[in-house]
């Protein structure tokens, strides 16, 4: 039984005429979960709060029709859409740490729901109701918790809050806009489990709002694919994962990496046009490897390719007919680590006040060689990189630098060391200062660290920006002016122009979109072969240490649980922690099946 | 909530309060050192130009002037802290007597204005901030923008101008209070003076409310608030205004510190008998004792209240309530 | 930097208003002392004498020109709330800035100073240092900037706190960029935007102070043809001639409705521009 009906949904932003999504058609039948796939721009929470009536202040529903269980709610006024939302329509938010009101114990969140949708419920009945949700979500469901305030919650904890507030009232459609985001993936498997049980206990139909392909391989049924405010792509999971059509599809797979299989990834050139300046025709033409002349001007129908599988692409037969792309080719272990050690870090210990953070961690990073720091938040290993750089300054032990010792403060070690070692933050938005020009960001190290003239320190920097592929010209633009896979180049010039030996990388794409965490993995790789540096890799994801890392090291509580090659930790853990850590890393099942890679096609 | 974080937030109060009594210290420090720059020789103010140095030796000795000067601050410390700060230069009645009326009639005008000024505040703030960039919020806006621009005491003066001088002369302009009368007795008398302070704090404090309230509604948890399909009604009695009220709270007590500090010039302006135009006339007499122990109190009173927010505030933030589990 | 910023502002209607209301006092502050009809301290007749030919807006309590000595009495004010405001707002932001970027003990030791310092009610600690003081005319700025300092320093440690824990500040420690190097070229400009709304909204207030001062007798001395001692002067015989008061009220009523006027319309382009201190 068909639960959503979305047909021909338009939505603009108020009064510029300008579209942030359109032409959006799909339908959920109940007990089904469609994951709604796509990058920053591309309309997907817009999309999903359409289905909710609703539209970010700035914006507004302009045209076509929603359909929940017959009834269009694009139209409907204030008081019908409050209460339709909640009862008929839930939504499961993307942070819930913002999301649960601060000052409302958990138990009055839960009950408001009934006070406003089901008031004929008598009050024990609520309470069972509640209580009967709360475990199905897998928390406890006695008074001392609904007593709680949200802050009192761990971050997994709050994310089941919100979907014991979406569920209780057994509504016959869910919103979920990416909630698994900034969970950890032990914590991000067990929600997952609970979505699709859920789901599929009471017969809601779901659409699960995402930017990350492999969550949506685990969990949806259908999958929707978006890119600049319209649907690229549709189609059962095994179509989409096995046989892609659409470029933009074929090209976003290829871009992710994955824990089973050391990729080499592969970028989309340029970025996601914002809505005002998407090109006419079809809007990826322009990043498109397949595209032709006609492309730029042509009027996009989906394409009918497979009993349900339908592309919005002039060339989608074709392209259909021919073999799929979808993934990259596996790449080679690196060979040419060096034997020398260059950074030690040996016996360290390290206390945010009274607590400790680090226990006795050692370990060596050679020459040319990428050591990946791997872990879950908390896990102490943003510290102990802070440490190696001299950012954080409570700690004991040795971090040494070509067999010296450096000094626990950055100001405090010698020229030569600080600009051999360098630092790149997670946070392109924050690690760049606004009020300052690249070429002015840029300048400071040269001046410094090399007391470098200004007509040599300009030159220094327009070959710089050209080795992380930025125009030189970019030089006089401001942080704003620039794109986050742009400013995290930025970022990376700013390390090279010191001509470092040993970068460290801390979560430097966890704020990135995939497609352009290609494109900085491939130019971290391009520049280790090119320069010979050795680089500390510290992230969350697994699978990118399979694609950018030699050796890794993964980290729990504060100490270090288990070292080896990238192949062999991955494939045979002997840590239980680490063999958790793998299993619950999601991932898409076309994968693991062997594909062409493009040099056999051209 | 358990026994663990009501322990540590009795901690967390006496810390407080013994950081509120440091303060209060210090300043009394800063008041004593600062009074004993000033220019000219207290005894001989006392007893005017052509008194003998005998006569002067003598009342310095009475006065302790002669002492080292840390003797000097504990003996009027331990004066104050006794209920006995010494007798005006001046009138050489007891600072306390010539004090006590006039701090029961400012605590009056004080708090008259503060319970109307903190409803209407938080009134017109929630309102305009619940109807942000509609007529009535820019009508708001417009209006707490022009009054802030303008000096308290240039608002009082306009309201003399207007009221009880020469355009509509409803109002009395001065107050006429005998010794231990209460201010109440004549509440006519109060209403400018009352309306000149409500105008000075009310843009500042109905503008924070309306920021916050913005800020509130603005925020991820309002937001799944009504896509949980909670009436807009509710939004802002339950999810809106508890979570706003929180820095309304801070604002309300450094602006009862502000209205302390306003009449000083709005009790000049009307010639009201109180604490205010006590501390004038005592700066252009230079006297002293009557200085030290004004400027106390007026310090004292920002740390209370300062205290009592903190307090509240902590009270009313589940976070913060429930800290140390 | 600011100058786009300060160029996008002068869009904004606030902005205008603002400029050509100040622009008028000023003017009349700076031409008023050479068109005056008489001189400040002429006496033109008798006390209290309503409009004449001789003195168009009356005279005052002594029987001098009240127009004289409107046009006469804004030099003051303007001298000494521009320098205090602007000693005040630097020290302010040098103290809270320095405790911002040293953090520990520093921090503690300035900003609990600046605590004390903030539980007297501005006027009340202006009224304490002119006892000191003694009525002179030349310490009356830094005594109104000493009177700001706690509250500017608070709201500079509040901006350059937010600065110093962001990451572009701890990649130039990672160069081992020397302190001062870092506070000016990181620190400083990030907070130089809500400093100059700081500075407007503080000069406003000044205005309304060292009127207040010599309101209150604290400050401008007879026979100074002041604005606020014109109020104090001539207050009593508000009934019998009303101009000696409110004239003087209306130019600083004016006044600061201007300044005030120009720092909300710089606030309101720098919000519109750029909620998070952008460019673009």
């Amino acid at each position: 039984m068909t639960a959503v009906t979305v047909s021909g949904l338009r939505i603009d932003l108020d009064g510029r005429g300008v579209d942030v999504v359109d032409c959006v058609d799909f339908t959920i039948r109940a007990g089904e979960v469609l994951g709604l796939v796509g990058e920053s721009g591309s309309g997907k929470t817009t999309v999903g709060l359409a289905l909710l009536g609703d539209a970010r202040r700035g914006a507004r529903i302009v045209g076509g029709c929603v359909l929940i269980d017959g009834q269009d709610i694009v139209g409907l006024g204030p008081d019908e859409l409050t209460s339709l939302r909640g009862s008929t329509v839930a939504y499961v938010p993307q942070d819930p740490s913002m999301a649960l009101n601060p000052a409302l114990r958990l138990g009055t969140q839960l009950h408001e729901l009934f006070e406003f949708h089901q008031r004929e419920v008598p009050a024990g009945q609520r309470d069972e109701r509640i209580r009967t949700t709360l475990r199905e979500v897998g928390l406890d469901s006695d008074d001392a918790f609904l007593d709680r305030f949200p802050h009192q919650l761990s971050g997994g904890q709050q994310q089941r809050i919100t979907l014991a507030l979406a569920f209780v009232l057994r509504p016959r459609v869910i919103v979920l806009d990416e909630p698994t985001t900034g969970l950890d993936v032990t914590t991000q498997a067990l929600v997952l489990r609970t979505i699709r049980e859920l789901c599929a206990a009471h017969q809601v139909a779901a659409l699960y709002v995402t930017h990350d392909m492999a969550v949506v391989a685990d969990l949806a049924d259908r999958i929707l694919v978006m890119y600049a405010g319209r649907v690229v792509e549709s189609g059962a999971i095994t179509q989409i994962f096995d046989k892609p059509v659409h470029p933009y599809t074929r090209a976003l797979l290829a871009a992710v990496p994955v824990v089973s299989q050391r990729r080499e990834l592969v970028a989309i050139p340029g970025d996601t046009p914002s809505p005002g300046r998407r090109p006419t025709g079809c809007a990826f033409h322009p990043r498109c490897s397949e595209a032709v002349p006609e492309c730029a001007t042509a009027v996009l129908e989906p394409i009918e390719v497979g009993d349900g599988h339908s592309v919005r692409c002039i060339r989608a037969e074709p392209l259909a007919a021919g073999p799929a792309r979808a993934t990259a080719r596996t790449a080679a272990p690196r060979e040419d680590i060096g034997d020398d050690v260059l950074l030690r870090v040996s016996r360290l210990d390290a206390f945010h006040g009274k607590k400790q953070i680090l226990h006795d961690v050692s370990l060596d990073l050679a020459s040319r060689e990428c050591l990946a720091l791997v872990g879950e938040s908390g896990c102490g290993k943003t510290t102990l990189a802070r440490s190696i750089i001299g950012l954080h300054h409570k700690h004991s032990g040795g971090i040494l630098f070509r067999d010296n010792e450096m000094a626990i403060r950055a100001r405090d070690r010698p020229l030569a060391m600080r600009r051999a070692v360098q630092y790149i933050f997670q946070s392109p938005y924050n690690s760049l200062n606004p009020r300052r020009t690249i070429g002015e960001t840029l300048r400071e190290p040269l001046k410094v660290l090399f007391s470098m003239p200004t007509a040599k320190a300009t030159a220094a920097i327009s070959e710089t920006l050209e080795r992380v592929s930025l125009a030189p010209s970019m030089a006089s633009s401001y942080p704003n002016q620039l794109s986050g896979g742009e400013r995290q180049r930025v970022a990376i010039a700013r390390a090279l122009v010191c001509r470092p030996e040993v970068l460290i990388c801390d979560e430097i794409t966890s704020a990135l979109d995939v497609s352009v965490q290609a494109s900085i993995v491939r130019l971290l790789r391009r520049l280790q072969d090119e320069e010979g540096l050795a680089l500390l890799f510290v992230t969350h994801n697994l699978a990118l240490v399979r694609t950018v890392a030699d050796r890794v090291i993964a980290m729990r509580e504060g100490r270090l649980v288990e070292t080896g090659r990238v192949d062999d930790v991955l494939d045979r853990p002997r840590d239980p922690f680490t063999q958790k850590l793998i299993a619950a890393t999601p991932e898409f099942r076309a994968a693991s099946a062997p594909v062409p890679s493009r040099e056999d096609h051209s | 909530m358990d026994g663990s974080s009501s322990v540590a937030r009795r901690l967390w109060l006496s810390r407080r309060l013994l950081l509120g009594v440091v303060v209060v210290l210090l300043v009394s420090v800063l008041v004593f050192l600062a009074t004993q720059v000033l220019p000219g020789d207290p005894a001989r103010a006392v007893l005017g130009h052509d008194a003998t140095p005998e006569r002067v030796a003598a009342l310095r000795t009475e006065l302790g002037l002669d002492r080292p000067i840390l003797d000097q601050y504990f003996a009027w410390l331990g004066g104050v802290l006794s209920g006995d700060p010494g007798r005006s230069l001046v009138t050489q009645e007891q600072v306390s007597t010539l004090i006590g009326d006039r701090a029961v009639n400012s605590a009056v005008l004080v708090l008259v204005a503060a319970a109307i000024v903190v409803p209407l505040s938080v009134f017109v703030g929630a309102w305009a901030g619940r109807r942000r960039d509609r007529p009535v919020d820019r009508v708001v806006l417009v209006v707490t923008l022009g009054l802030t621009a303008l000096p308290e005491f240039i608002i009082a003066l306009l309201l003399v101008i207007l009221f009880s001088t020469s355009v509509f002369p409803v109002l009395p302009g001065t107050v006429l209070l005998a010794p231990g009368q209460s201010p109440l007795s004549n509440a006519e008398q109060l209403v400018l003076p009352v309306v000149a302070l409500v105008l000075g704090v009310l843009p500042y404090l109905a503008r924070l409310v309306r920021g916050s309230v913005i800020d509130v509604y603005e925020s991820e948890y309002v937001r799944t608030a009504r896509l949980k399909g909670v009436p807009e009604r509710v939004v802002l009695r339950r999810h809106v205004l508890r979570n706003a009220l929180v820095p309304a709270i801070q604002g309300t007590s450094l602006a009862l510190a502000y209205l302390t500090g306003g009449i000083v010039v709005i009790e000049q302006v009307f010639n009201y008998p109180g604490l205010g135009s006590a501390l004038v006339d005592a700066v252009n007499n230079r006297d002293v004792p009557v200085i030290q122990l004004i400027c106390l109190i007026f310090a004292a009173c920002y740390v209370v209240f300062n205290l009592i927010g903190d307090v509240l505030t902590v009270y009313v933030t589940p976070r913060l309530r429930t800290a140390g589990r | 930097m600011n100058t786009t910023l300060l160029r996008r502002s002068l869009r904004e209607p606030r902005m205008r208003i603002g400029l050509v209301l100040t622009g008028l006092i000023l003017l009349v502050i700076v031409v008023g002392p050479l068109i005056a009809p008489h001189a400040h301290s002429d006496i033109v007749g008798a006390p209290y004498a309503p409009s004449s030919a001789t003195a168009l807006l009356g005279t005052d309590y002594l029987g001098e020109d009240v127009l004289s000595r409107v046009l006469a009495g804004g030099q003051s004010i303007v001298w000494i709330s521009f320098v205090g405001t602007l000693v005040g707002v630097t020290a302010g932001a040098v103290i809270g800035m320095t405790a911002a970027y040293s953090g520990g003990v520093m921090d503690e030791l300035l900003m609990r100073a600046m605590d004390v310092l903030r539980a007297f009610p501005p006027l009340v600690l202006i009224l304490l240092l002119m006892a000191m003081a003694g009525a002179d005319t030349a310490l009356m700025p830094l005594i109104v900037a000493i009177a700001w300092l706690p509250q500017v320093a608070r709201v500079a440690y509040g901006a350059a706190r937010e600065v110093v824990s962001r990451e572009f500040v701890e990649s130039a420690e990672t160069l081992g960029a020397p302190r001062l190097r870092i506070v000016r070229r990181e620190i400083l400009p990030n907070v130089m935007t809500p400093l100059m709304v700081e500075f407007g909204l503080r000069l406003t207030w000044s205005i309304g102070v060292v009127t207040a001062m010599s309101f209150l007798g604290v400050g401008l001395q007879p026979p100074a043809a002041d604005w606020g001692l014109m109020i104090k002067e001539n207050y009593q015989g508000l009934a019998l001639q009303p101009w000696g008061v409110v004239v003087p009220v209306l130019c600083v009523a004016l006044f600061t409705f201007g300044t005030n006027l120009i720092t909300e319309g710089f606030a309101r382009t720098v919000a519109r521009v750029s909620p998070q201190e952008g460019h673009s």
